[in-house]
């Protein structure tokens, strides 16, 4: 197949279609990693296909030159889980939002993750209901005053990696929609993933929501907002790198490097911690004043992948009672015959 | 059997044309079971045979009340049996509350065992009845067997060392035992039955058949049973022939459409009385490579099927009504993406939750119009659980050929109901031809193909074939997405034109009886037995009536309209309010006379001849 896969670049994955999106989204930049990354990976373009559901970042198939499914809101995770147990060959990947993954397809969501269904998700996460003109989501932060909420929202928002993990994702991780390296960095480690993999993209919307992330992506203030976690290195962050995170028994601790704290003392992310409890207490970092927000793949370990599952099933009883038999089907059971 | 009864023939035999049982319990008392060996039994003699199993939505409602009435109906004839039967002829009844709620379908003089031991101070409290029947003389008018079955079937097995509880769950085999004396059955097709259940636990086989030989010995000594009955075998045509339920008729039906089709069958479904057993009898059929997917609600049992068919399987989703509302919005994105789907609603009682086990008609409107805008969708119903398994590959075969998602309407009545259905041999089965689109040199995603507007499919994982589909409206030909006003009329109108166009697969309907006259019956789904049956006792000289029965429900048979004008006057009985002559009147123009009934139950032929009566009187 390699020998005689074309040469792809960014542009063989781009359509005709004109690029509906407001001017400055970041869905632009996610599109352009996602553009970026797919000829890398050695996969014939035939073989992706792209699902989406309802919301801005839903248009995302219509402007990738693959396979491309715009489906229905919140349906996504069935539809693609669907095409990938259908057809385990095809490279099944779904663009969806905080309010088609979380609200009204949550359900999907977190069934498609204890599956392991092999499909890579992308949530571009923007805090905001964009498509129907800036409602509060169900990542919004309390408090937030929008269309829907002129007095501020009153609900809890889900914390996307939190749930991913709390539905036991064999792959969780997030980015920024303008860290295009870190981006395409996180793409890849999806893309070779085996089994659903959850990556939350932090993505301004400059219409409606501005400024959501800017303290994650401002270059004075990014260093002590944000930790990029590697896999078997410290957890160190701030702009002079003399932060750290610490574990004290199940509580979390930033400590200052420096006086008798080094290195040693933090903790050596390990992305293939069996206990998923490990990685939801880094995903709790941004929803406590003073951490900063986890960038990078917080959990990569390997579980059983649905679509080889029911294809093992359908295998292993194909040998033990033979190629279905129509004629068989058919006189199953007590017959009789009239003359 | 006759090897293994000794004892002297019986006193007297009658020979019946058919006859009617009912096995009336508690849900625990092992009812269903009992009435399908019987039926299994009974098929094998040859009988031609209908079925009825009527059982409550609780699992196990308190036992010996009322709600807790679990039954089973069979007829069964040396002629075509069409409906489960009006009236009963012998009525099993294992406690005071299955005699409360079923006596009043018992004929006058019919035969009525009764479970004595189960007529306690308490067990008659619990069916609220304040003096025992057994005792009030009610029940004077019907030959009445009081048995003592529990301690009977107690004392047949007391040598197998089983507990109470054990030897009392084998009652309901003894009762069996007694039917199959009285209308001299052999235990055969039983015994292997009992074999095959419980081939791990050999003790319980034996108690079960222990107690059958019991209660056909036992009414072979009792001078109380002085006739038994034989129902000679039925002329049915030539062939090899099974029993079949509704349920398993399609499962095994959408199995040959795929290997037919020569492709993968896919379901996704989320349990649902009374569609769950098509889930059940597919998940076991891995061997043809069928995948069954238990999805997390009914939404993405249906979405998951388009994902499927969008990958080049034949897709189905199975379910019932209320499961039909949650899958509108998907049925509508099968419409718009153009997609083969077939969509299975078993039809229960409702709204919402309405009735879980009993049986309806009223989701016609649902499956025609059930979706936001313009989205025509065929629709085809089943009429005997037989025709299952035929509406199956028909419904498949439209989806494949016009790229259209397709709804099957059964119903609670066909899925659990059985019949004697002749086995066809594999070169009756239609071809079912598949094209798919390899060709990328002028592939255009929405490009019709001129006799059936179906747009190509072009399934993932085909070079050059890359393009994007969606729910927003499409331009025409190219499939881009375009909201402009007069493509999205073109748009609207192809849909449509193409669900119309099916028309040109759809055969004339030809009525059966009268092919003109004073009136005409129009029926859908499962109401063509007691149509049938009903006809054929009321062509009386001077009055001339035909009956049509659609099996095509959208789009309807092209000379239907010219059919319906051939009568002076059109009878359209339905388990709903009355819709389908909604849309005859509607369609057609004609002064359609409703007849509905909206009870959980099917029609009974009695009820069918009273209204023709009524209409020829007047």
């Amino acid at each position: 197949m390699t020998a005689t896969l074309p040469a792809y670049t960014k542009k063989d994955f781009q359509t005709d279609q004109e690029v509906r999106w407001c001017p400055g989204c970041g869905d632009y930049a996610i599109l352009s990693a996602v553009q970026q990354v797919f000829p890398e990976l050695g996969i014939p373009r035939e073989k992706f296909v792209v699902v989406s559901g309802i919301g801005c970042s839903s248009r995302f198939p219509y402007y990738m030159n693959t396979f491309g499914f715009h489906t229905i809101h919140g349906r996504a995770p069935a539809v693609a889980t669907g095409i990938k147990i259908a057809r385990p060959d095809l490279d099944v990947w779904m663009a969806t939002g905080d309010g088609d993954a979380l609200s009204i397809g949550g359900n999907h969501t977190i069934h498609m993750l204890r599956r392991n269904v092999g499909i890579k998700v992308l949530l571009f996460n923007n805090k905001i209901y964009g498509l129907t003109k800036g409602q509060y989501s169900p990542t919004s932060e309390i408090g937030k005053k929008a269309k829907s909420t002129p007095y501020g929202s009153l609900d809890r928002p889900f914390n996307p990696l939190s749930l991913a993990l709390g539905a036991e994702a064999t792959f969780v991780a997030r980015s920024v929609d303008v860290f295009l390296a870190h981006q395409k960095a996180v793409l890849r480690k999806a893309a070779a993933h085996k089994g659903s993999a959850f990556v939350e993209i932090l993505q301004n919307c400059n219409i409606f929501n501005d400024g959501a992330w800017e303290n994650l992506t401002e270059k004075e203030l990014r260093d002590d907002h944000t930790i990029a976690i590697e896999h078997g290195q410290p957890l160190v962050f701030g702009k002079a790198k003399d932060k750290g995170i610490r574990i004290n028994g199940l509580e979390l601790e930033v400590v200052k490097l420096g006086d008798g704290i080094t290195e040693k003392n933090l903790i050596v992310h390990d992305e293939r911690h069996p206990n998923p409890a490990y990685a939801f207490l880094l995903s709790r970092m941004d929803a406590t004043p003073g951490f900063p927000t986890p960038l990078g793949v917080l959990r990569a370990v390997e579980g059983p992948i649905y679509e080889k599952q029911i294809a093992d099933q359908l295998a292993v009883v194909a040998a033990k009672k033979g190629k279905g038999d129509l004629r068989k089907l058919l006189q199953a059971g007590d017959t009789w015959e009239v003359r | 059997m006759a090897t293994e009864t000794t004892a002297a023939p019986p006193r007297r035999r009658e020979t019946l044309d058919s006859a009617v049982i009912r096995f009336a319990g508690d849900s625990g008392d092992g009812m269903q079971i009992t009435g399908s060996q019987f039926t299994n039994t009974t098929a094998l003699f040859g009988n031609d045979l209908a079925t009825f199993p009527d059982f409550p939505a609780e699992i196990r409602a308190p036992a010996g009340t009322l709600p807790g009435v679990s039954g089973f109906q069979i007829h069964f004839g040396a002629k075509d049996i069409f409906t489960p039967g009006d009236a009963v002829d012998v009525l099993i009844a294992m406690n005071p509350a299955a005699l409360k709620m079923n006596l009043a379908d018992l004929k006058k003089g019919g035969i009525l065992v009764v479970n004595v031991d189960n007529f306690k101070e308490t067990d008659l409290k619990k069916a609220q009845v304040a003096v025992s029947p057994l005792e009030d003389r009610s029940l004077e008018g019907y030959r009445l067997f009081p048995v003592e079955l529990t301690k009977l079937t107690r004392a047949a097995l007391k040598d197998l060392g089983l507990d109470a509880k054990n030897m009392d769950r084998c009652k309901n085999f003894f009762a069996l035992g007694m039917c199959y004396w009285l209308y001299n059955r052999t235990l055969d097709a039983t015994h292997r039955w009992l074999d095959l259940k419980f081939g791990s636990k050999p003790v319980l086989a034996e108690a079960n058949k222990l107690a059958m030989k019991a209660g056909y010995a036992f009414c072979d000594a009792t001078e109380a049973f002085q006739v038994s009955y034989e129902v000679p075998p039925a002329k049915l045509a030539p062939g090899v022939y099974r029993n079949l339920s509704g349920n398993t008729a399609l499962a095994m039906g959408f199995v040959v459409a795929a290997q037919k089709a020569g492709l993968r069958l896919y379901q996704g479904s989320y349990p649902i009385t009374p569609a769950s057993d098509i889930l059940h009898e597919l998940s076991m059929y891995k061997e043809f490579g069928v995948i069954t997917f238990q999805a997390e609600d009914e939404i993405a049992a249906i979405t998951s099927a388009i994902g499927a068919a969008y990958a080049g399987s034949l897709a189905i989703t199975t379910t019932s009504g209320p499961g039909m509302a949650l899958k509108t919005e998907a049925i509508g994105l099968a419409t718009m993406v153009e997609l083969p789907l077939v969509v299975i609603d078993i039809q229960r009682g409702g709204p919402s939750t309405g009735l879980p086990t009993k049986t309806e008609q009223a989701d016609l409107f649902q499956a025609l119009f059930g979706r936001n805008s313009e989205a025509p969708v065929p629709v085809i119903a089943a009429s005997s659980p037989g025709d299952c398994f035929w509406v199956a590959l028909e419904a498949s075969r439209i989806a494949l050929k016009y790229m259209v998602p397709v709804i099957v309407l059964s119903d609670g009545y066909l899925a659990n109901g059985a019949e004697p259905w002749r086995i066809p041999e594999l070169s009756e089965l239609p071809e079912i031809p598949v094209k798919f689109r390899t060709e990328p040199e002028g592939f255009r995603p929405y490009e019709r193909e001129p006799h059936t507007l179906a747009r190509p499919w072009a399934v993932p994982g085909t070079p050059g074939l890359e393009h994007r589909i969606g729910g927003l409206e499409k331009q025409d030909v190219t499939g881009n997405v375009n909201y402009e006003p007069l493509n999205h009329e073109r748009m609207v109108q192809l849909r449509a034109q193409k669900v119309a166009g099916i028309v040109q697969d759809v055969p004339d309907v030809v009525p059966a009886g009268d092919a003109d006259g004073d009136l005409l019956i129009v029926g859908w789904g499962s109401t063509y037995g007691a149509i049938t049956a009903a006809l054929r006792t009321q062509r009386v000289t001077g009055h001339r009536i035909g009956h049509v029965h659609l099996r095509h429900l959208n789009p309807l048979p092209a000379n239907l309209g010219e059919v319906l004008k051939r009568y002076k006057r059109v009878l359209v009985p339905e388990l709903n309010l009355g819709q389908l002559v909604w849309l005859l009147r509607a369609r057609y123009l004609v002064d359609a006379i409703s007849y509905p009934k909206v009870q959980g139950k099917p029609f009974m032929q009695a009820e069918l001849e009273a209204k023709i009566q009524s209409l020829r009187a007047h």
